[in-house]
């Protein structure tokens, strides 16, 4: 296997082409704005969390790479359902793998497929963009974060 | 005069021996860093070996041979660029700083409310943003002159801009994007017939062709040395000597003054003036080094193989399907290629190119402002430099059909 179809498995060109998640949220929803303004990617995600505190619904617009649109999409798969608490701890997950670090690899599921980004640096950004955007979502942050890291 | 020897230029870059993912390296981001030729990094090497002290205040033999080296370095650079005289030759961390420099100790004894800044859409951030923060401090206006359609600077837009009230003209030489060079020799005197200045951000021409500064009839002209094969950490700024003595200091510290008490100092003469700390010692070495290194390859030659390769580059460029090309054919075209892949995010298609060892940039390339005037988000871009050969290029255009149909294929 080539290193491109090692770190562009099909999953990930499949949902970047045909996202199931694109979109926006209405009020009540919170927006939340990412940007890896090196590259120009952007990220604008909508969240929308029921009273017993899960998530009931999540959509994401902008334009960027093949990753972070995958990585986004796949993301809003895993965090459907889950408490924030459960979804922060995703994301922490999500970012030790990408990164190389110990991680959980059964709580991954489908996003075990971004994990060939490892191989490419200068792609973890793009990987993460919707993870960090999530987690100061979650927060409560009203700025759009900026992931220059 | 004699053409450029690629080959023998490629032997003296150690690391375009190296292999990327199992390939060999092919390098297409000259625009963003140029590489050391062995001459720059033996002769940084030997300053550290058998010169180094600080310059300009020692006492011991090794502290005046390290002031030598620096001084020489300091004409080294005034030379190259057709400079009168190196006594307003600074030295400076990189371009980005010497523009700053301008917008500050110029700018903020210079401009009032109402004056106007000229620059282009087409600036690098550099020579755009110490620009906004000069008038944003003194209520200076920025105006902007637009492309044409063939992605050169629209020249009657640029006379319609000029008037009384215009200050400087701060204009790139050569686009970082679209590689190409603009008029600056008229542009420099259109601004001098309604009084305004010209400060030129040389730090990508002044690698690829012969830059007189006098010639030009400019008023200052920045460089950065690792775009011309020098380390990175110094760079320059020229200025008219005339102004340059006019101007409070820029950063304070030691070696700018001449006499220091508490509450107040006297300041030095130029250049000194303007060379806050100890300076970048080696690396001025070593720009002088590649800067002879460059005069030893050609500029005119060097100039030629830019634009021959630029030529030979877009005509394989026009073969490609689903691909587009932006800046203008012709004679003020370096080796610069932005391009986009269609439907494919140029992101992945610079790493599809790294799969197979060929060094590109994808993103705004430090001109947002450029993006929006050609309609795009983002583009790849190719640069090429005194080492790029055409099988570099066929080897880029390959990889660019390999990106282009791995995301067509269907899932």
């Amino acid at each position: 296997m080539s290193l491109m179809e090692q770190i562009y498995k099909t999953v990930i060109l499949e949902r970047s082409r045909h996202p199931r998640h694109h979109g926006a949220l209405p009020d009540p929803a919170t927006q939340h704005e990412g940007v890896n303004p090196s590259c120009g990617d952007e990220l604008r995600l909508s969240l929308l969390t029921g009273e017993d505190g899960t998530i009931t619904d999540a959509r994401f617009q902008g334009h960027g790479c093949a990753i972070s649109q995958a990585s986004a999409d796949l993301m809003i798969d895993a965090i459907l359902g889950k408490t924030h608490a459960q979804a922060r701890d995703l994301a922490h997950n999500f970012k030790s793998m990408i990164r190389g670090e110990a991680h959980d690899t059964d709580q991954l599921g489908e996003l075990r497929a971004l994990s060939g980004v490892q191989q490419l640096h200068a792609r973890v950004k793009c990987a993460t963009l919707p993870w960090t955007t999530l987690e100061a979502a979650l927060a409560g942050q009203e700025e759009p974060i900026s992931d220059e890291r | 005069m004699t053409p450029l020897d690629v080959q023998r230029a490629r032997r003296d870059f150690p690391i375009l021996d190296r292999t990327v993912h199992d390939h060999a390296l092919v390098y297409l981001d000259h625009a963003a860093s140029s590489q050391r030729p062995t001459a720059v990094l033996d002769a940084m090497d030997d300053y550290y070996r058998q010169h180094h002290a600080n310059v300009h205040r020692g006492a011991h033999q090794l502290s005046a041979e390290a002031t030598d080296l620096y001084e020489q370095a300091r004409q080294v650079v005034a030379r190259f660029l057709g400079a009168p005289s190196a006594r307003s030759l600074v030295f400076v961390r990189n371009a980005t700083e010497g523009i700053n420099l301008l917008a500050r100790a110029w700018g903020d004894a210079n401009l009032r409310e109402g004056d106007e800044i000229l620059v282009t859409v087409a600036e690098h951030h550099a020579n755009l943003v110490p620009w906004q923060q000069v008038a944003q401090r003194t209520g200076a206006r920025i105006q902007a002159v637009p492309l044409d359609a063939n992605h050169r600077l629209d020249l009657d837009a640029f006379r319609e801009r000029l008037s009384p009230r215009t200050r400087v003209l701060a204009v790139g030489h050569m686009s970082n994007v679209l590689g190409v060079v603009h008029p600056i020799a008229d542009m420099a005197r259109m601004a001098r017939e309604v009084g305004a200045l010209t400060f030129v951000d040389g730090a990508q021409a002044a690698p690829h062709m012969p830059v007189d500064v006098q010639a030009l009839g400019i008023d200052a002209y920045t460089v950065s040395a690792h775009k011309m094969l020098g380390p990175t950490g110094i760079g320059a700024v020229w200025v008219r000597e005339d102004l340059l003595e006019a101007m409070p200091p820029f950063l304070g510290g030691g070696e700018m003054i001449h006499t220091v008490e508490i509450e107040r100092s006297t300041y030095a003469d130029i250049p000194m003036r303007f060379e806050a700390g100890t300076p970048a010692i080696a690396e001025a070495v070593g720009f002088a080094a590649a800067l002879s290194y460059l005069e030893s390859m050609g500029l005119d030659a060097i100039w030629d193989h830019d634009r021959a390769l630029a030529r030979y580059a877009l005509a394989r460029f026009d073969e490609l399907e689903g691909v587009r090309t932006f800046g203008p054919r012709g004679d003020d075209r370096g080796g610069i290629v932005p391009f986009v892949i269609d439907g494919v995010h140029p992101h992945d298609v610079a790493s599809a190119l790294d799969a197979e060892g060929i060094a590109v940039r994808a993103g705004h390339h430090c001109a947002q402002p450029l993006m929006r005037a050609l309609a795009v988000p983002s583009t790849v871009r190719a640069s090429s430099y005194l080492t790029t050969t055409e099988a570099e290029i066929d080897a880029l255009i390959d990889g660019i059909v390999q990106a282009r149909d791995f995301f067509a294929m269907p899932t």
